[in-house]
């Protein structure tokens, strides 16, 4: 076990080192840079700021001192917040995104799996029906319409909910719907079909044979084996929900970190595009790691390679 | 197997507690709301959105309008733009040298917001400090009007040199490297605005963040600033001025997304909607009108393509003429854009020319753009249209210009049969092959910094201009413009830039579009709120009824 996880952590770093090596060619490959402006600088100016940015040296400096000051944890000053540092957005931005996340991660998984546990046990009556119309809506209308269709309803109409911004947790409840809306109608769906082909097992039989309540054989047998394929949606789902969606932080006026990840590329703010990456790469990597680990302690049929010798 | 059940029941246990105390939230919320309408006083508190974080709040280093709609509150320069005039601000009074090159300001009594006196000293220091090449000031050439200022910047003078020196505590010497007719509306841009240098030489950080070293001498005093969320700003009681601000507090928010904006404004978030802070959705523009609540007002800008002159065939000046003339701008800024921006059929705006609201040509003159292209197509030896080297227009990615350029490319191909290919690209690759002379017609526009026509027409003065892109470049025109500047008579001087402007017309290096306008939606009892020529805002004068 301990081996195994071992080799996937430098296989982590492996992938992390060509992830930052490929985002660093392709940045710099891209045309213009991060003081082009419809108002061209004097020349002179331009120059010192390349200077004072270290623009100017030969890329292969650049590139081993990027690599130097990562691995140090140091992603240096953003090129356009004067005064601040990508280390600075990051500790900013995170937390906001990750509570985000958590709420809608919090609702997706409890709203999905309820109405999927619903659906199967009603299977093709109107709970079905009801909870998988549901379902399709999620999965269909995009998150930007979801997020207009919330706010025109919720917030305009009926004046339960503030429109935007961050400020306090009435605030956060709109863009954590509209953000867990995608993720619950998938996890609903999954578990509707994995609980009804686990329903139609011979042991589930068997326990109504003995006499068990509907309710006990629910829970005690029948949730427990249908949520396997919900755990290992959940890995890259929380590295994607929890380091921010630009559409919804844009939409909803959100201090978080998926509005840098985007517009670092088109401001082609060099440093931030490369910390924001790193960041979201580790989380992703770490997150894919955590679940495969989670999957093999959970499902005793899945063995983790390196655990026995000699097949 | 337990152990994971309960997990996922405490999960949903959680969540149920997590509903129930939104429910509790919402509730307060809404009495709270009730309670506040039925206090009939009016809160003098204004909440705008300024759509992004600022570049800096450091006014030597802001080269943005977001940093500028901050600056214009937080501080205050030897001069204050009011109704289109430069009014005296730090400065009480002024001398004006012979040769008009140098200034004397006297500065009035004037307090920063932590209690020290506002003096000629910081002025120089804020100056120097921008010009410093090692400070990195992007917009360090704002200041290059002033002696010595551009040498210094590059490196080729020394700080002593600058032509800005304080005599004393109150008075302030500026040298200029020129004549410059149009200082006095100069020194209100915010690169001009002082710095409270025995704070900033303490704390080369001060700018940074919020607090008792971010020190101001404007209307409004920063309070808090939580980056890429919002920024408060209260009013400043040390202000000299302190009698005629109403206001007692600005909420700046930052969204960056426009129909969120609107929604906001329509849901009582917000008490400004639309530019100059941020900007309305143009597909919402109708209806405000028809409702009657869209404000409109001009601004110093221009909308407008450039010709590549060496590019054949725009290296004719008869064919860049035939594709001006045949462009349908009434029907542009009715259909397409819908602000009630104006047909533009000259350079300069008519904030700044009124009689330009009318032009040097009439628009959509479909039969003289006709005779223009034969007469064009005679001079590059051509028979017919069809013979026309391909022609490509570029433009940045984005959804209005796509459809002025698509309805551009109709125009030109029903009224002159000219076929145009169309070609976007990112906004950063896109002026990366303008700058650099790689296209043959390409959008751009103009926002003036500065209200005097000679901010649109310099662009033009030198090929090898930073920002003229078409390789135009005109003896007659060049000395027209080097001659103003000396010209003390302001009649005569505007009527050299007209001159100038005529030429400009006449060889047309660009195809003008339309005058740029601001349009917003305010709350009916917000007043006061001054949005110049420029296009910036200042809410020193603003109050609620």
């Amino acid at each position: 076990m301990l081996k195994y996880v071992g080799r996937r952590l430098l296989s982590m770093l492996l992938s992390l080192f060509l992830i930052i090596t490929a985002t660093f060619f392709l940045m710099r490959a891209a045309p213009g840079g991060p003081f082009s402006g419809e108002k061209k600088l004097p020349p002179e100016i331009e120059k010192n700021l390349n200077e004072y940015y270290g623009l100017d040296r030969p890329w292969y400096n650049q590139y081993f001192d990027y690599l130097v000051s990562i691995a140090k944890w140091d992603f240096g000053p953003s090129f356009k917040y004067k005064g601040q540092t990508v280390n600075d957005l990051i500790n900013e931005g995170f937390p906001v995104s990750f509570f985000l996340g958590m709420e809608s991660l919090l609702l997706a998984v409890s709203i999905g799996i309820l109405l999927g546990v619903i659906a199967a046990l009603n299977h093709n009556k109107w709970q079905d029906y009801g909870a998988m119309i549901f379902a399709v809506l999620g999965i269909s209308v995009p998150s930007f319409i979801m997020a207009s269709l919330l706010q025109y309803v919720l917030a305009i109409k009926l004046g339960w909910f503030p429109v935007a911004r961050w400020e306090s947790l009435q605030h956060t409840v709109l863009p954590a719907l509209a953000l867990a809306a995608t993720p619950m109608a998938f996890i609903a769906r999954l578990t509707r079909s994995s609980m009804l082909e686990v329903l139609s097992n011979d042991y589930i039989r068997t326990a109504k044979a003995k006499g068990l309540s509907r309710g006990q054989i629910t829970v005690k047998h029948a949730i427990r084996n249908a949520l396997l394929p919900v755990v290992t949606y959940l890995g890259p789902l929380s590295a994607a929900i929890l380091t921010g969606s630009f559409v919804i932080e844009k939409i909803f006026g959100i201090p978080g970190l998926g509005s840098h990840f985007v517009l670092s590329i088109s401001n082609r703010d060099y440093t931030v595009i490369m910390g924001v990456t790193v960041f979201y790469s580790i989380i992703l990597l770490s997150a894919v790691l955590l679940v495969d680990i989670v999957y093999g302690l959970i499902d005793p049929r899945i063995k983790l390679a390196g655990g026995k010798k000699g097949e | 197997m337990k152990k994971r059940l309960s997990l996922l029941f405490s999960l949903m246990l959680v969540l149920s507690l997590f509903l129930a105390a939104c429910g509790g939230f919402n509730k307060k919320g809404s009495t709270d709301k009730a309670g506040g309408d039925k206090t009939a006083s009016v809160k003098q508190e204004l909440r705008v959105n300024i759509k992004t974080e600022p570049f800096s709040l450091n006014p030597g280093l802001a080269n943005d309008s977001v940093s500028a709609n901050v600056l214009y509150q937080t501080f205050e320069g030897l001069t204050r733009i009011k109704g289109g005039k430069p009014d005296l601000a730090m400065a009480e009074s002024y001398k004006v040298s012979d040769d008009l090159k140098t200034y004397t300001f006297k500065l009035r009594d004037a307090k920063w917001t932590n209690g020290d006196p506002v003096t000629a000293y910081d002025f120089e220091y804020a100056w120097k400090w921008a010009l410093d090449p090692k400070n990195q000031s992007q917009y360090a050439y704002q200041l290059y009007y002033v002696k010595n200022g551009q040498a210094f910047n590059e490196g080729k003078a020394k700080a002593e040199d600058v032509g800005v020196k304080a005599l004393d505590d109150k008075t302030l010497q500026v040298t200029l490297e020129n004549p410059t007719p149009y200082f006095l509306e100069l020194i209100a841009f915010y690169t001009y605005f002082p710095v409270n240098s025995k704070i900033a030489q303490k704390n080369p950080n001060w700018y940074k963040n919020a607090g008792p070293d971010y020190t101001s001498n404007g209307p409004f005093k920063m309070v808090s600033w939580e980056h890429n969320n919002k920024i408060v700003l209260e009013k400043n009681e040390n202000y000299w001025d302190a009698n005629t601000v109403k206001l007692t507090k600005i909420e700046m928010a930052m969204v960056n997304d426009n129909n969120t904006e609107l929604s906001m404004f329509n849901n009582g978030e917000l008490d400004w909607a639309g530019m100059p802070t941020g900007q309305l959705p143009t597909d919402s523009l109708p209806q405000l009108k028809k409702e009657g609540k869209l404000h409109v007002q001009p601004i110093a800008g221009t909308y407008w393509y450039k010709f590549n002159t060496e590019k054949a065939p725009l290296n004719n000046v008869n064919i860049r003429k035939a594709l001006t003339y045949a462009i349908d701008r009434k029907a542009i800024v009715e259909n397409i854009t819908k602000g009630e921006q104006i047909p533009a059929m000259a350079a300069v705006p008519p904030t700044m020319f009124p009689e330009n609201e009318k032009g040097y040509f009439k628009d959509n003159d479909v039969e003289k753009a006709k005779e223009y292209l034969k007469k064009g197509l005679q001079e590059l030896g051509l028979k017919d249209v069809k013979d026309l080297p391909p022609i490509t227009l570029s433009f940045n990615t984005d959804d209005a210009h796509a459809k002025i350029a698509q309805a551009i490319q109709d125009m030109w191909k029903k009224n002159l049969g000219i076929e145009v290919k169309l070609e976007n690209a990112e906004w950063n690759v896109y002026i990366d092959k303008l700058h650099s002379g790689d296209y043959q017609i390409g959008r751009m526009g103009w926002l003036g910094d500065f209200n005097d026509p000679i901010n649109f027409l310099e662009l033009f003065r030198d090929k090898k201009g930073g920002n003229n892109d078409t390789n135009w470049e005109n003896p007659e025109y060049k000395q027209l413009l080097i001659d103003s500047q000396k010209e003390k008579d302001p009649e005569k001087r505007k009527q050299m830039l007209k001159d100038a402007e005529t030429i400009l017309m006449d060889e047309l290096p660009i195809a003008p579009i339309y005058f740029y306008t601001n349009t917003w939606v305010q709350k009916d009892n917000l007043k006061g709120v001054e949005v110049s020529g420029l296009g910036d805002i200042q809410f020193k004068w603003a109050y609620f009824e």
